[in-house]
């Protein structure tokens, strides 16, 4: 080889490794990428998992849509999710409270997480939570019961012909967590004793 | 392409042995196996390349035989649904990552410093770095079948989270194993991409390159741009398995579908890492047996890099039922359908090479006519399953099973089949024998459209694939693919036979072994000397 | 005497099996709008396949025979022509623009789920579906029925082999039905070929499909997306009935739901808890645990002899009702009843030799599973 090639290979060589460590760095970066693709067009019912703004007060009088809730619970966590209602007729822009009720049934402190799924995918960006349990890992005592409320709008935007959105939240165990005091919990605890 | 031709005669850059420079460049051989294990020349380490693949491709051929006879009739008589998912998977995953990839990777290694007038490739210790990781990925793959809990059962596409919660204990090695396998391919990507770039012989410009090189580097470029994604996938897993994270977990913020768009993000141009060369193949072959330039050089180049650059826009035509929104659905849709154009066009320009030509019908002829039609029988499936409303009826079936297999088998696996036949007498210096060859060629012919056509019915019938059972009408479909696999099967035999006997002997090949043949590769003495090209050929395209 | 009767069975066996042929080689038409729609678009696009391949093939072919070096033919040299080129370049482009309407407006309608008259959840689960009609207080499981001895082959293989299930999943015609669609556990692949609903469910996601179904019978799919061990033994088969019958069944199924629902608070008896118990087993958990207990370690662990098991019903009874993470074991509150659970796990504690003669009463259980 000569030295014009080996210089040659040398820059070819370099160009290569920086385009291999920025793809290797793609495929991560693709990861928060995609969370914020998924909840600007609602891939996937996947909704924000912050707490949003309400956007106008404007109620549209003329316009039902049906919301319905249905809670799921997975494997390895002792507990319920319950929810008040299982459907509400609500009008865009109408804000909206419901009630939902974690209870763990066995006799040990445990974590979990509620994750929230919407259908049809194309509501989720126009389903607007102003608070929410599932913004929060949650930790219930033996025995424990915990109410919270979902509040959340349905923004004016939301296309004409979707008449129902359905809301379904997965409770997920979680590890012992550490992570920061449940706010949710502090404010809106309205620990009912059956 | 003009035929052009290197102004030395063959002998004068060929025979260096002896020559000045030679002895620079090339120590004392080390003799025996540690000439082997310590090789940096090209064309060792191509043939180290080419046995490997070739014994991985009988590896994964039997465990594709494990398959075809538990589903030789409905019933579970030979193995259980769990090793039945192991096989698949394993079958998946050798084919793809050991035998496909490593044997492109061997023709190129042989054959991208003869067709351009290197001497060697431009980092001949990392090529012969890259070949010995294959053997170490692989055996530490196979060797999970043997661990507790067994290997890989989750398909070789490993979906999340069957592959990460719910995966077997090896899993983990797994992961190892195919981080090993794609440092291997990214190393070779690198070597073969500053080859091409930088040691050319003076006066051959890009456009001036036979598609052969063409091909792979844009496959390289391919590599260099998915297979990182591929280690970040499996990295992720390995981080979700292992250490608490959840990329693909929903309980833990993550999402399974996330999974599937990263990995086909890899996948779908890792499908075409798997054909672009074998493009590059047939283009040589065409023109030779035709005895006539192959039509439209630089529309295949363009289409090549078409198809290329569309199959990073394409991925998520492998997900069309996961419940993406319409609006995706359709782009993907119609980005699918795009990609039947720049196809179309290299079939037609094979198509025109063969108008009006010289034809004649020897081995690599015979194998690269059948990828001609046998792939384009492929592409006609494929151009159905881009049809978004339509692929929720063929989707993980044995439709898409006929229709993959076609593109690889008759499609990639003869194309290098085809390559091995056109290019052994400039390796052994015999020419192949022609009787076996042809038996080879039409048995394999036979056997790959017994064993695969009747796949189409079986999945149009409603059959899901990666089943180790299935209900009654599917028998016969089923009994039919299983005969054909066992008949193609057992004439690969004859091909090993054939490359046996070649190697050993027969009717002596001149430097140009075929009469049509035009590119720098057949300048040099049939077998060609373990060195090559150490003076530069002059290379002038004759203008006319 | 033994011999001559093999010839005409084997006689009667291809005629049957090219009546199966005949029947089945293509994509069914199905019993949808959305099934016809789809068929149309596959056989169209099937017809101009063909039509290509004929002109690109009979060219290739002529050429092949034509232009024979054995012939004497002597070569062209021609290499290029753009009018072609584009040509062939523009035509490919108008087909798939032609074909892409069609697809695009039948893509439309499937994705539009709006204005369903029935809810109906599907729940993939290793290895069998859970269907819930919201709002209406009903849900069951459907799981293969297909005896073990026709898979092993010591029973001869009914007509519907692996395509049959306990409760197969009743749908009114002429109704529109949205399914919402989830898995408790990997991805599975909810799949009517007759229906033309083919939809991933995804751990923690939901999707939605819909159908309205033009004529009753009994449609029968399976699950498209491999999911472990059993994936080819997930079968999926939907009754469709007149409106009338299906509104008579589903008032039937909720006064069935109300009675077990009353059979939670009374005591029961230990051999109805056992008998009970042991026809859950067999539908549920067979599957992984084995008919005999013996389960298939280390992803099945043995109930038989299970000591953890034997030595506490509390731990047991746990692992029933909340499952396991990250493991095959679902939650099973989410898909049996008190009773069930109660009877099935009395009759664990009591099966093949563990006799602790414990017994467990729906009402215990309800404490811990109801909302």
């Amino acid at each position: 080889m000569r030295s014009h090639q080996a210089e040659g290979v040398r820059k070819t060589v370099t160009k290569t490794i920086f385009a291999l460590m920025g793809m290797f760095a793609f495929a991560f970066a693709l990861v928060p990428l995609y969370d914020v693709f998924c909840e600007v067009t609602g891939i996937n019912g996947k909704v924000s998992t912050s707490a949003q703004q309400v956007l106008s007060n404007e109620v549209n009088r003329d316009r039902y849509v049906t919301v319905q809730f249905i809670t799921r619970t997975s494997a390895g966590l002792p507990w319920r999710l319950g929810v008040e209602t299982r459907q509400v007729q609500i009008h865009p822009g109408q804000m909206t409270e419901v009630d939902f009720t974690f209870s763990n049934r066995s006799q040990s402190a445990s974590w979990g997480r509620a994750v929230p799924s919407v259908s049809p995918s194309t509501a989720s960006a126009h389903v607007r939570k102003v608070s929410c349990f599932c913004f929060q890992e949650q930790r219930l005592d033996a025995n424990e019961n915990l109410t919270i409320p979902l509040v959340f709008q349905l923004d004016n935007t939301l296309p004409e012909d979707i008449a129902t959105v359905t809301l379904v939240y997965t409770l997920y165990p979680l590890e012992e967590s550490n992570e920061r005091p449940i706010v949710a919990r502090h404010m809106n605890n309205k620990n009912g004793e059956i | 392409m003009a035929p052009r031709i290197p102004l030395q005669s063959p002998l004068q850059h060929s025979d260096t042995v002896a020559t000045a420079g030679g002895v620079d460049h090339h120590p004392s051989q080390p003799t025996g196996w540690r000439r082997w294990l310590l090789t940096t020349n090209h064309k060792e380490i191509g043939t180290l390349y080419l046995i490997f693949s070739l014994s991985m491709f009988f590896v994964g051929g039997i465990f594709a035989l494990v398959v075809r006879a538990e589903l030789f009739q409905p019933g579970l008589q030979l193995v259980e649904p769990e090793f039945f998912n192991q096989m698949t998977t394993m079958h998946g995953l050798i084919m793809v990552f050991a035998a496909v990839m490593p044997a492109f990777t061997g023709l190129a290694n042989w054959m991208i410093p003869l067709q351009i007038g290197a001497p060697d490739m431009a980092l001949p210790r990392l090529n012969n770095f890259s070949f010995w990781l294959l053997p170490v990925a692989f055996t530490l793959l196979l060797s999970t079948l043997l661990m507790p809990g067994g290997g890989p059962n989750f398909g070789w596409t490993f979906y999340a989270p069957l592959s990460t919660t719910y995966a077997p204990a090896s899993t983990t090695f797994f992961i190892l194993a195919l981080h090993i396998a794609g440092i291997s391919s990214i190393l070779g990507a690198i070597n073969i991409i500053a080859t091409i770039l930088n040691m050319r012989a003076p006066g051959m410009r890009l456009m001036d390159m036979p598609l052969f090189v063409w091909t792979w580097l844009i496959t390289a470029f391919l590599l260099i741009a998915v297979m990182p994604v591929l280690a970040g996938v499996i990295t992720m897993m390995l981080m979700d398995i292992n250490f608490g994270t959840s990329f693909f977990d929903a309980g833990g913020g993550g999402d399974p579908v996330l999974f599937q768009h990263l990995f086909w993000f890899f996948g779908h141009p890792e499908v075409y890492i798997m054909i672009l060369p074998a493009f590059g193949i047939v283009s040589a072959i065409i023109p030779t047996f035709a005895r006539k330039p192959l039509f439209g050089y630089a529309s295949m180049v363009y289409a090549t890099a078409a198809i290329a650059l569309l199959s990073f826009l394409v991925w998520a035509h492998h997900m069309f039922v996961v419940g993406l929104p319409l609006v995706a659905e359709l782009f993907f849709m119609y980005s699918t359908m795009l990609i039947a154009v720049p196809t179309g066009v290299k079939v037609f320009n094979w198509v025109t090479t063969l108008f009006r030509g010289s034809i004649s019908f020897e081995s690599p002829m015979l194998f690269a006519l059948a990828f001609v039609v046998l792939f384009t029988i492929g592409g006609f499936s494929g151009l159905m399953l881009a049809i978004a409303p339509a692929d929720f009826q063929y989707h993980d079936t044995y439709f898409v099973v006929a229709h993959f297999h076609y593109v690889l088998v008759p499609g990639a696996i003869f194309a290098i089949m085809a390559g091995v036949y056109y290019w052994l007498p400039k390796w052994t210096g015999h020419y192949p024998n022609e009787t076996l060859a042809k038996w080879h060629f039409w048995f394999s012919v036979i056997g790959v459209n017994l064993t695969f056509f009747p796949m189409h019915f079986a999945g149009l019938a409603g059959m899901p694939r990666r089943i180790p059972d299935y209900a009654l009408q599917f028998a016969d479909f089923n009994l039919v693919s299983s005969i054909g696999a066992f008949f193609f099967g057992a004439s690969q035999l004859l091909f090993v036979l054939v490359i046996i006997l070649c190697v050993r002997g027969g009717k002596p090949a001149p430097a140009k072994a075929w009469e049509g043949a035009v590119d720098l590769e057949w300048t040099v003495p049939s077998p060609a000397p373990l060195h090559t090209f150490e003076t530069p050929p002059v290379f002038r395209q004759i203008e006319k | 005497m033994r011999l001559w009767w093999r010839p005409s069975v084997f006689t009667a066996g291809v005629m049957s099996s090219s009546v199966c042929f005949a029947q089945s080689w293509n994509m069914p038409v199905g019993v949808t709008n959305v099934s016809r729609d789809i068929y149309g678009l596959h056989m169209t696009i099937f017809w101009i396949c063909v039509v290509i391949g004929v002109v690109v093939f009979g060219a290739m072919f002529y050429s092949l025979f034509r232009y024979r070096h054995s012939r004497g033919a002597k070569a062209a040299d021609f290499h290029e022509n753009t009018k072609v080129e584009i040509l062939w370049t523009v035509i490919p482009v108008l087909i798939l623009v032609g074909m892409a309407v069609p697809a695009t407006a039948t893509l439309k309608n499937m994705y539009d789920a709006s204005d369903a008259e029935l809810d109906v959840m599907v729940t993939g689960q290793q290895w069998r579906w859970r269907y819930e009609y919201l709002g209406e207080d009903v849900a069951f499981n459907s799981s293969l029925s297909t005896p073990r001895s026709q898979v092993t082959g010591d029973e001869g293989r009914g007509e519907n082999y692996l395509l049959e299930v306990d409760e197969p999943l009743v749908l009114p015609i002429n109704r529109k039905i949205r399914f919402l669609m989830t898995s408790d556990d990997v991805i599975h692949s909810w799949w009517v070929p007759d229906l033309a609903v083919k939809q991933d469910t995804i751990p923690g996601f939901v999707n939605e499909n819909w159908v309205r179904i033009n004529e009753p019978g009994i449609y029968r799919g399976q699950c498209a997306e491999l999911c472990g061990i059993d994936h080819g033994f997930m079968p999926v088969v939907v009754q469709a009935m007149e409106e009338e019958a299906f509104d008579d069944w589903l008032a039937e199924r909720k006064k069935a739901a109300e009675q077990e629902a009353q059979g939670v608070g009374r005591e029961w008896a230990m051999d109805e808890l056992m008998e009970r118990g042991e026809s859950v087993y067999a539908s549920i958990c067979a599957s992984c645990h084995q008919p005999d207990g013996q389960g298939s370690p280390p992803a099945f662990p043995p109930l038989a002899g299970n000591q953890q098991l034997i030595d506490d019903l509390d731990w047991h009874l746990d692992k029933v009702i909340n499952g396991v993470s990250g493991a095959a074991m679902p939650a099973f509150r989410n898909t049996l009843n008190p009773v069930e659970i109660a009877a099935v796990v009395t009759y664990t504690q009591n099966a093949w030799g563990n006799d602790t003669q414990e017994q467990v009463q729906p009402s215990s259980v309800a404490e811990q599973t109801d909302p």
